[in-house]
C-alpha cells in the first residue's frame, strides 16, 4: 500500500487535472490516476488512420474558462483563437458569422444581430460569474449561501430594470421563437439555433435552449478556438502543469472501485488491484458512474441513488472523421473559408425535424453537423497536401431502438457523409478513411455514460441547484470524503475547467474548515 | 360487443368465507381495498378475548415483499435505522422503521428474517418503488406477495395452548420475534411470534389457497381456549395499550406527505433505540447524525389522563389555562384491561418528558351537550400494557 | 351621454367577473360583447334541435370557489357537478380505467404495474404540494420584481416566503418541477406507458408544446390545481353547459347594477392624452368611461382594438411576440344515442368521465410534430367526454351530447388559410379516431360541429383560438404574465386594465384574472375591495 494521498483524482479529464493542479498548488499531496494511456479523457486527439489525426470528441474550444488559465498561469497554444461559422447554403450564398459580425445578412438581420449579440454576451457573463462559484444552497442559513444568493439577486437587477425584466423572460424560452421574432434569414436562424441544441436532447423549439445558448457564449464570450495538435495539446499542457505543481499521473491506471470504510472515502482500488488511499477522493467521471460502478449505491442513501439515477444523459452527438486526399470543393466557398467552422442546418425547422426521431430512438435522417477541417490550420493533423474532417453530427441517439451495432453506425456515417456531399458534391472521392464514434462508442471508449459530452443533459432541471442532482451541487457527494469535479457537476460540460476549478475551491475550504 | 364485468368491490381475503359466516353487524371497512371488519359481534367483547382468552385477526391485507438475493442481508440493513446485519439472523423477526434521505419516517413494519439471504418485509402501506429504488446497483430481488399469503394474527393468553393443541411441536422454544416453519396439510407454515396487541401471541402465515384449513384446524384447536374471531375495533384498543404506532395516525409516511415539518424522525416517536449509528451506512443516517446533534422537533408521548373521558383529538397544553399549546393527542382509548383514560400525542421540544405533568383538552358529550374539561396527565415511559406472559418462554399453558 | 365609470370589454367568464365585482363595489360598470349572445368561451350553444353544446370549454375545475362564494352564484343558477371515471383505450383491445376510489384506481393500475401504482401515492403528494404552491397565488397580484415598491417587495416576500416554506430538499424539487417536460417527469415515477401516456396528457392540453417540452411538467399543474368541493384535482360539469357559469356571474354583475350590452364589439379603445376616453364601437356610437377593463388577450386588445400611436414601440413589440399559439380544435357532435366502447364492459362507469384514444407516450408526442408541421395531428389526443350522461338538461332523453377537444390542431395549414374540406378531414381524423374503439358510434351522430382554432378566433375572439389566451411557458407566467412589467393588470395607458386570461394566472374557466384585476382598479380608485381572499391551507 502507498502512501496516503491528501487527494486522489479519479480520472485525468480536463477538469480533473485542473482540480488536480490546483490542489496540488495549494500544497497537497495529489494523485491523478487515468484508466487510458494517455490523459485528457475526452479531450485527446486521435489519429484515426494512419497519418491522420483529430480531436476525439470536442474539436474546439468555446468555454475554457479564463479564470482556469489565470489561475494556472497558463497560455495556451491555439492553432486559431477566433474561428468564424459558416452557415452553408446549397446556393453558394453562404452566411458568415464571427461574433457580431457577420457577412451575406441583410441590413436589418445584421442590425439585429449586433443587438440580440449584444444582449446575449451580457446575459452570458452574468451568467459566466456563477458559472465559477459553486452554487449556494437554498433555504439553509450558512451566511456563505445567503451572500452568493444575495449577490445573485443584486447582479440581476444591476443589469436594469428593462434587461432585467428581458433576462427573466428569457431564461426559460425556447431559441425558435427568440429567433424567429428577430431573423428573417433562415441559414442565421439555422446556425444559431445549432449553437444552441449541440450536445443536448433539444430541438430549437424545446424551452431552455437560450440557456444552453447562453451556456455557449459564456466562457469565451462566444469566441470559438483549435488547438494547435488538437485537443491533446490542452490536456498535455494541463498535466504538465499539474506535474509542475507537484501532482501525480498516472496513466493505464483504470479504477476499479472507491474504498469506502466505515461511512468514508479513504482510497480506491485500481483494476490492477493497487489500493492507493486518501483523505480525499475526487472523482472527474460521471456521477452516474461514480456513484453506480465506482462507489457502489449500498455506500450512500436511497433518495439520493434514485436521483442519480434519474439524471438524463443520453447523448445525441456523433463524431465523423474522415482522412481526405484533399480539401473537397463547396460552391461559392473559398479555400480560406475551410478553415472555419461549417454548419449545416439550413434553416431552424430543418433543426427541428432532425431533433424529432430522437424522441423516438431514431437517427436523422437531415442530421445537423459542425464541419470543420482542421488540417488547414494545423498541419500537424494530416500529411501533406492531405486534410482531415472533423464533423459534429446530430441527432444520434444513445438509446438507439435497435441498438447500436456496425450496421447502425455504418448506415448513420453514410447519412453524415451524404448530407456533406449535398454542399461538397466531390466529397466522396476525396475519402480515404472514415469513422463514426457513436454516443455508444464514446460511453465505451471514454467512460461517459451515456457517451454525453455534459455528463448530464443541460436543462433547468439539471442545472445550477439541482446539477448533479438536488441536495448534491456543492461538489461535496453525500458520502464523507468523497467529491465531484467532472462536468456532471456544476455548471456542465464542454471544455470548460469551471468544475474543476470550483471542485477544487470547495475541497480546499472543506479542509479548512474541517 | 363488450368485455365481461369486472367486479369493482373490495376484494375478499382468502378467510372471507369464514369472516361472513361470523358476521353480525355488516360494518367493513376498506384495508388497502380488502374488507376488513371493524367488529363481528361486539368489539367490547372482541377486545377481551385479546386480553383474556384467544384472538384471531385477518392479517391478510398487510402488504407483503419477499426480499431475496446476495445481498439481502445489506439491502435491509441499510433499508431501515436498526443493525439488521448482526443482530437479525435467520429465524428472527425484527420491528422496524425505514427512513428517507431527510430521516423522515417512510413507514413501520416487521421484517421477517425467513432463511439466509431470504427476508418478508411486512408494512400497511405500499413500498414497491423505494424498495426498488433502494436495490440499485444490489443484487436482489424485490417481489411483492401480499394476495400470495395469507395471515391470522392468534394473539392472547390462551394463543400458545392453542399452537400446541394444533400440533405445533417445538412451538414451546419460539422466542418473542422468533419464527419457524412447521408442516401444515403439506404446505408450510410459518409462525411467528409478534403481533400489534403487546399480548402473548403469534402470527400465522401460509399460502393463500390453504387459508381456509387453516382456519378451520385453528378454530378446532382453539374451541375449548375461547378462541374469536375480532375485528379492528377491538385490536386498536389493545394497540394504543401497548403503545404502537400507527401509519397515518402517530405519523405520516414521508413520501406521501403533502406539507413542510408534518412528518416525522424515529426520534420523534420515541424510537432512538432503533436507530444504530454504529453503522456506517443506512438511509437518513446522515440527517438523523444532525437531528441528534441539534436536537428534534417532536417528541412521542405516551399519556395517562385523569378521570374516564376519552381524549381523541385532544389538544395537548403545558399549563391548566390552556395558554400554551404544545401538541396533540393522535390516539387515545379507555383501557379496559387497566382501567385507564389512555392516550398517545405529539409534543414540542423540550416538552413531554417523561414525568412531566401536562393538560389535555377533552370535549365530551353526554345526551346531544357537550362539556369542555381540562384533564390533568403524565407522561409515562412504559407501554400500558406489557404482561410478563408476553416473553416468557416457554408461555403458560391456560 | 352619460359617462360610464367603467368598461368592461368582453362579456367572456372573466369579463363578467371583472364587471361584478367592480359593480359590486358601486362602480357604474357597462360590460360590452360583440357577440349577440354572452359567455366567450364559456357558453352553451343550442346549434342542433333539442341538444346544447358546450362548444368551446367542456368542463369546470378551475374555477375560483372564493368567486363562486363571493358572487352567489348558486343563486345565479350555476351547479357545478363532479364526475368520476374515464378511461384510455389500448390498441390492444384493453383499456386504461380512472377511477374515483384510490383502492380501485391502486387495483387498475397494478394490472399494468405493482411498481406503478404504488408509485402514484407521493405522484399524487408531490404534484400536490406543487399544486398549494400555485394555488395560494391565484387570487394574488404577481410583483414586479424589477420594482422597489412596497407593495411589490412586499409581494416577493410572500412569494419568497412561501418557497422557503417548502424547506431545502423540496426547493429543489420545485425548481424541478417547474422546469421540467412533463415525459421526464413522469419517468422518475412510472415505468409503464400507458400510465405515463394517461396522466400526460394534462400537461399538453391547449399548449403549442410536445410531452417531451421542459415546462409542460407546470401545464399539467394548471390542469390539476382546480377543485369540485375541496377535492383538488376533481374536474366536474356545469349543468345546462359552461354557459352556465357566465350566466350565472353576468346574473351577478346584473344584480349588483350592471348593464350588460350584447352585439356590442369593440372597434377601438379611445385615449385622450395618454388617458382612456372610452371605446368605439364597430357600429359606430361611441361610449365614454373613466376606466376601460380588457377581458380580450393581449393581442387582440392592443394590435386590433388600439391605435399603435398610442403605445410605446417596446409595449408594442413585446405584445407582437406575445406568444399565443393556436394548437387546440373541437368537435361538438350530437348523437342518437349513447355510443358502446368494444372494451369496456356493460354500463361501466367509466363513461362517466374522459376518455383518451391515444396509448404511448410516442403517439402523443408524435401528435406534436404533425402541428410543428403546420398541419392537424393525423392522429390527434382527444379528450372526449360525454356530459349528459351526468346532465339531463343539455339532450332529450336517451340522446347525448359528446364534446371532443383535440390536441393538435393549428391556426393555419403550413401557413395559409383552413380550406373547407380540410376542416371536414380534420373532423373525420378524429371521428375515426374514436370509432376504431367504438363501433356504433358513426352510426349515432346526427350532427357534428367542427371548429378549428380558426373557428373558435372568429366566435369566441381567441387570438388563434388559443384557450389560454397565450402560452403557459415559463417566460409568460407570473410576473412575466402577460408582458414583463405589466403583471399588475394595469395597461400601458392610464385607466386601462387587463382581466382576460392573457393576465396572471392564465385561461381557463378560472374567473381568478377578472377577479384580481378588479381588486387592483378598486385599489386604483381607492374603492372598498369587493374581491376575496383564497380560503388558504388545502
Amino acid at each position: 500500500m502507498s502512501d496516503r494521498y491528501d487527494a486522489i483524482i479519479v480520472g485525468a479529464g480536463h477538469n480533473g487535472m485542473i482540480c488536480g493542479a490546483l490542489l496540488a498548488k495549494a500544497g497537497k499531496q495529489v494523485l491523478i490516476l487515468e484508466a487510458a494511456m494517455q490523459v485528457g479523457g475526452a479531450a485527446v486527439t486521435r489519429e484515426f488512420a494512419a497519418g491522420y489525426s483529430v480531436s476525439a470528441c470536442a474539436h474546439l474550444l468555446y468555454q475554457l474558462q479564463p479564470q482556469v488559465l489565470k489561475d494556472l498561469n497558463l497560455n495556451l497554444d491555439y492553432a486559431a483563437d477566433d474561428i468564424a461559422a459558416i452557415a452553408l447554403s446549397t446556393t453558394g450564398d453562404h452566411l458568415r458569422i464571427r461574433g457580431n459580425h457577420t457577412e451575406g445578412l441583410s441590413e436589418d438581420d445584421a442590425v439585429e444581430l449586433r443587438s440580440f449579440h449584444a444582449r446575449m454576451t451580457r446575459y452570458a457573463n452574468l451568467l459566466n460569474k456563477y458559472l465559477n462559484k459553486a452554487p449556494p444552497r437554498l433555504g439553509v442559513r450558512n451566511r456563505r449561501d445567503l451572500t452568493t444568493l444575495a449577490q445573485l439577486g443584486f447582479d440581476v437587477r444591476k443589469l436594469g430594470r428593462k434587461d432585467m425584466r428581458e433576462f427573466l423572460r428569457l431564461i426559460g424560452m425556447n431559441i425558435f421563437d427568440e429567433l424567429e421574432e428577430r431573423f428573417d434569414n433562415p441559414l442565421l436562424k439555422g446556425a444559431l439555433a445549432v449553437d444552441a441544441v449541440m450536445g443536448t436532447h433539444l430541438g430549437p423549439r424545446s424551452p431552455t435552449t437560450i440557456l444552453t445558448y447562453l451556456y455557449r457564449l459564456a466562457g469565451n464570450q462566444g469566441r470559438v478556438a483549435q488547438m494547435a495538435g488538437g485537443m491533446s495539446t490542452l490536456s498535455e499542457s494541463l498535466a504538465k502543469v499539474a506535474r509542475d505543481n507537484g501532482a501525480t499521473i498516472r496513466t493505464n491506471m483504470a479504477v476499479k472501485r472507491v474504498v469506502v470504510e466505515n461511512g468514508r472515502a479513504t482510497g480506491v482500488e485500481t483494476e490492477k488491484g493497487e489500493v492507493f488511499s486518501s483523505r480525499v477522493v475526487v472523482s472527474n467521471a460521471d456521477p452516474k458512474s461514480t456513484i453506480m460502478d465506482l462507489v457502489n449505491p449500498r455506500h450512500v442513501e436511497t433518495g439520493f441513488t434514485r436521483r442519480v439515477h434519474n439524471i438524463r444523459m443520453r447523448g445525441n452527438a456523433a463524431k465523423l472523421h474522415l482522412a481526405l486526399d484533399g480539401l473537397p470543393t463547396i460552391k461559392g466557398l473559398d479555400k480560406k473559408s475551410f478553415a472555419d467552422r461549417m454548419i449545416i442546418a439550413p434553416d431552424i425547422n430543418y433543426v427541428e425535424r432532425a431533433f424529432n426521431p430522437a424522441k423516438y430512438g431514431a437517427t436523422s435522417p437531415h442530421p445537423v453537423m459542425e464541419v470543420t477541417f482542421p488540417s488547414l490550420r494545423d498541419a500537424t493533423l494530416a500529411p501533406t497536401g492531405k486534410h482531415v474532417l472533423s464533423a459534429i453530427v446530430q441527432y444520434a441517439p444513445y438509446n438507439l431502438k435497435e441498438g447500436w451495432d456496425d450496421a447502425a453506425r455504418d448506415a448513420f456515417k453514410q447519412t453524415a457523409i451524404d448530407t456533406i456531399t449535398t454542399y461538397a458534391p466531390d466529397l466522396p472521392e476525396r475519402i480515404n478513411d472514415s469513422e463514426l464514434l457513436t454516443p455508444a462508442d464514446i460511453e465505451s471508449e471514454f467512460r461517459i455514460t451515456g457517451g454525453h459530452w455534459h455528463h448530464g443533459e443541460l436543462t433547468l432541471d439539471q442545472f445550477m441547484f439541482v446539477r448533479p442532482v438536488a441536495g448534491a451541487a456543492q461538489y461535496e457527494m453525500p458520502l464523507e470524503g468523497l467529491f465531484l469535479c467532472g462536468a456532471g457537476s456544476h455548471p456542465g460540460g464542454g471544455l470548460n475547467g469551471a468544475a474543476g476549478r470550483n471542485a477544487a475551491i470547495a475541497i480546499l475550504r472543506r479542509e479548512k474548515a474541517a | 360487443m363488450t368485455t365481461a364485468a369486472v367486479d369493482l368491490t373490495r376484494l375478499k381475503t382468502p378467510f372471507y368465507p369464514r369472516l361472513e359466516a361470523l358476521d353480525r353487524l355488516h360494518t367493513w371497512h376498506s384495508w388497502k381495498g380488502y374488507r376488513s371488519a371493524d367488529a363481528f359481534t361486539n368489539g367490547e367483547i372482541e377486545y377481551f378475548a385479546i386480553r383474556n382468552s384467544a384472538a384471531v385477526f385477518d392479517l391478510s391485507p398487510m402488504t407483503k415483499y419477499r426480499i431475496t438475493g446476495n445481498d439481502a442481508r445489506i439491502y435491509v440493513d441499510r433499508l431501515v435505522t436498526r443493525d439488521m446485519l448482526n443482530k437479525v439472523g435467520a429465524g428472527r423477526v425484527a420491528y422496524a422503521v425505514w427512513c428517507d434521505d431527510q430521516g423522515q419516517v417512510i413507514d413501520d413494519g416487521t421484517i421477517f428474517h425467513l432463511r439466509d439471504d431470504e427476508y418478508r418485509l411486512c408494512s400497511q402501506e405500499f413500498h414497491l418503488p423505494w424498495l426498488r429504488a433502494a436495490a440499485i446497483g444490489m443484487n436482489v430481488d424485490i417481489r411483492e406477495e401480499t394476495a400470495d399469503y395469507a395471515a391470522l394474527a392468534l394473539q392472547g393468553p390462551n394463543s400458545y395452548s392453542i399452537l400446541k393443541n394444533l400440533g405445533l411441536s417445538g412451538i414451546e422454544n419460539l422466542k418473542l420475534f422468533g419464527l419457524r416453519h412447521f408442516d401444515f396439510a403439506g404446505t408450510e407454515l410459518m409462525v411467528s411470534r409478534t403481533g400489534f396487541t403487546g399480548d402473548l401471541g403469534y402470527e400465522l402465515w401460509i399460502d393463500a389457497d390453504k387459508a381456509l384449513p387453516l382456519w378451520d384446524a385453528l378454530f378446532e384447536a382453539g374451541k375449548l381456549h375461547g378462541i374469536r374471531a375480532i375485528g379492528t375495533h377491538a385490536l386498536e384498543q389493545s394497540r394504543i395499550e401497548a403503545g404502537y404506532l400507527a401509519a397515518y395516525v402517530e405519523f405520516l409516511p414521508a413520501n406521501e406527505t403533502v406539507r413542510t415539518g408534518r412528518t416525522r424522525s424515529p426520534f420523534e416517536l420515541g424510537l432512538d433505540w432503533l436507530v444504530d449509528f454504529k453503522k456506517p451506512n443506512f438511509n437518513g443516517r446522515r440527517a438523523l447524525a444532525a437531528e441528534k446533534r441539534e436536537g428534534s422537533t417532536w417528541r412521542f408521548v405516551k399519556l395517562d389522563i385523569e378521570g374516564n373521558k376519552t381524549a381523541s383529538s385532544a389538544y395537548i397544553y403545558a399549563d391548566k389555562r390552556a395558554k400554551k399549546n404544545i401538541g396533540f393527542v393522535t390516539s387515545a382509548t379507555w383501557s379496559p384491561v387497566c382501567k385507564k383514560n389512555i392516550a398517545l400525542g405529539t409534543v414540542r421540544m423540550p416538552h413531554g418528558k417523561v414525568g412531566e405533568t401536562v393538560y389535555v383538552e377533552v370535549y365530551y358529550q353526554r345526551e346531544m351537550h357537550w362539556s369542555r374539561m381540562m384533564a390533568k396527565a403524565e407522561v409515562v415511559s412504559k407501554p400500558f400494557w406489557d404482561p410478563p406472559r408476553r416473553r416468557a418462554t416457554p408461555p403458560g399453558l391456560f | 351621454m352619460k359617462t360610464y365609470d367603467v368598461i368592461v370589454v368582453g362579456a367572456g367568464h372573466n369579463g363578467l367577473t371583472n364587471a361584478a365585482f367592480l359593480a359590486k363595489a358601486g362602480l357604474n360598470v357597462l360590460c360590452v360583447e360583440k357577440n349577440d349572445y354572452i359567455g366567450g368561451a364559456a357558453v352553451s350553444r343550442n346549434l342542433y334541435k333539442d341538444w346544447v353544446y358546450s362548444n368551446c370549454s367542456y368542463v369546470c375545475s378551475l374555477l375560483r370557489p372564493e368567486i363562486f362564494r363571493s358572487l352567489e352564484l348558486h343563486r345565479h343558477g350555476l351547479q357545478v357537478t363532479p364526475y368520476a371515471g374515464g378511461a384510455t383505450f389500448l390498441q390492444n383491445g384493453d383499456y386504461y380505467a380512472s377511477y374515483d376510489d384510490h383502492d380501485l384506481q391502486h387495483r387498475e393500475m397494478a394490472r399494468f404495474s405493482k411498481h406503478d401504482a404504488d408509485a402514484y401515492d407521493r405522484y399524487g403528494a408531490d404534484v400536490m404540494r406543487q399544486c398549494r404552491f400555485i394555488r395560494d397565488t391565484l387570487l394574488r397580484t404577481p410583483p414586479d420584481p424589477t420594482s422597489f415598491k412596497l407593495r411589490d417587495l412586499k409581494e416577493l416576500l410572500y412569494l419568497g416566503g412561501r418557497f422557503a416554506e417548502l424547506g431545502e430538499d423540496r426547493m429543489y424539487e420545485t425548481i424541478r418541477f417547474w422546469t421540467m417536460s412533463v415525459a421526464e417527469y413522469l419517468d422518475e415515477y412510472f415505468e409503464t406507458d400507458i400510465i405515463k401516456t394517461s396522466l400526460s396528457g394534462s400537461g399538453i392540453i391547449g399548449t403549442a408544446l410536445g410531452i417531451h417540452s421542459p415546462g409542460t411538467a407546470y401545464v399539467l399543474l394548471h390542469h390539476y390545481m382546480g377543485d369540485v368541493d375541496g377535492n383538488i384535482g376533481s374536474w366536474g360539469y356545469a349543468r345546462g353547459g359552461m354557459g352556465a357559469v357566465s350566466n350565472a356571474i353576468a346574473g351577478a354583475f346584473q344584480a349588483y347594477g350592471g348593464e350588460l350590452r350584447t352585439d356590442a364589439g369593440v372597434e377601438q379603445i379611445l385615449v385622450k392624452n395618454g388617458q382612456v376616453t372610452g371605446v368605439a364601437l364597430t357600429n359606430g356610437d361611441e361610449i365614454k368611461a373613466k376606466q376601460v377593463v380588457s377581458s380580450m388577450d393581449v393581442k387582440r386588445t392592443f394590435l386590433k382594438c388600439m391605435d399603435k400611436s398610442d403605445l410605446e414601440p417596446d409595449f408594442y413589440n413585446r405584445v407582437k411576440n406575445f406568444k399565443i399559439r393556436g394548437s387546440s380544435g373541437k368537435l361538438n357532435i350530437a348523437l342518437d344515442g349513447l355510443p358502446t366502447f368494444s372494451a369496456l364492459p356493460k354500463d361501466s362507469p367509466l363513461m362517466d368521465g374522459d376518455m383518451h384514444f391515444i396509448d404511448s407516450m410516442e403517439r402523443m408526442e408524435r401528435a406534436y410534430d404533425d402541428w410543428k408541421e403546420g398541419t392537424w395531428s393525423k392522429d390527434p389526443y382527444i379528450d372526449m367526454v360525454i356530459p349528459t350522461v351526468t346532465d339531463p338538461t343539455m339532450a332529450p332523453p336517451g340522446k347525448h351530447f359528446m364534446s371532443c377537444f383535440i390536441q393538435y390542431c393549428p391556426p393555419q395549414i403550413n401557413g395559409r388559410e383552413w380550406t373547407d374540406e380540410e376542416r371536414d378531414q380534420f373532423g373525420q381524423t378524429c371521428i375515426d379516431q374514436i370509432a376504431n374503439y367504438s363501433p356504433d358510434f358513426k352510426d349515432l351522430i346526427l350532427h357534428v360541429e367542427v371548429r378549428t382554432p380558426k373557428e373558435i378566433e372568429n366566435e369566441a375572439g381567441l387570438t388563434e383560438g388559443n384557450i389560454f389566451h397565450g402560452e403557459l411557458t415559463m417566460d409568460q407566467l407570473l410576473f412575466n404574465r402577460p408582458i414583463p412589467g405589466y403583471a399588475d393588470y394595469r395597461g400601458p395607458v392610464s385607466g386601462l386594465y387587463m382581466c382576460g386570461s392573457s393576465t396572471h394566472p392564465g385561461g381557463g374557466v378560472m374567473a381568478a384574472p377578472g377577479a384580481n384585476a378588479a381588486r387592483e382598479i378598486l385599489h386604483d380608485l381607492k374603492r372598498r375591495n369587493t374581491v376575496p381572499e383564497n380560503f388558504g391551507d388545502d
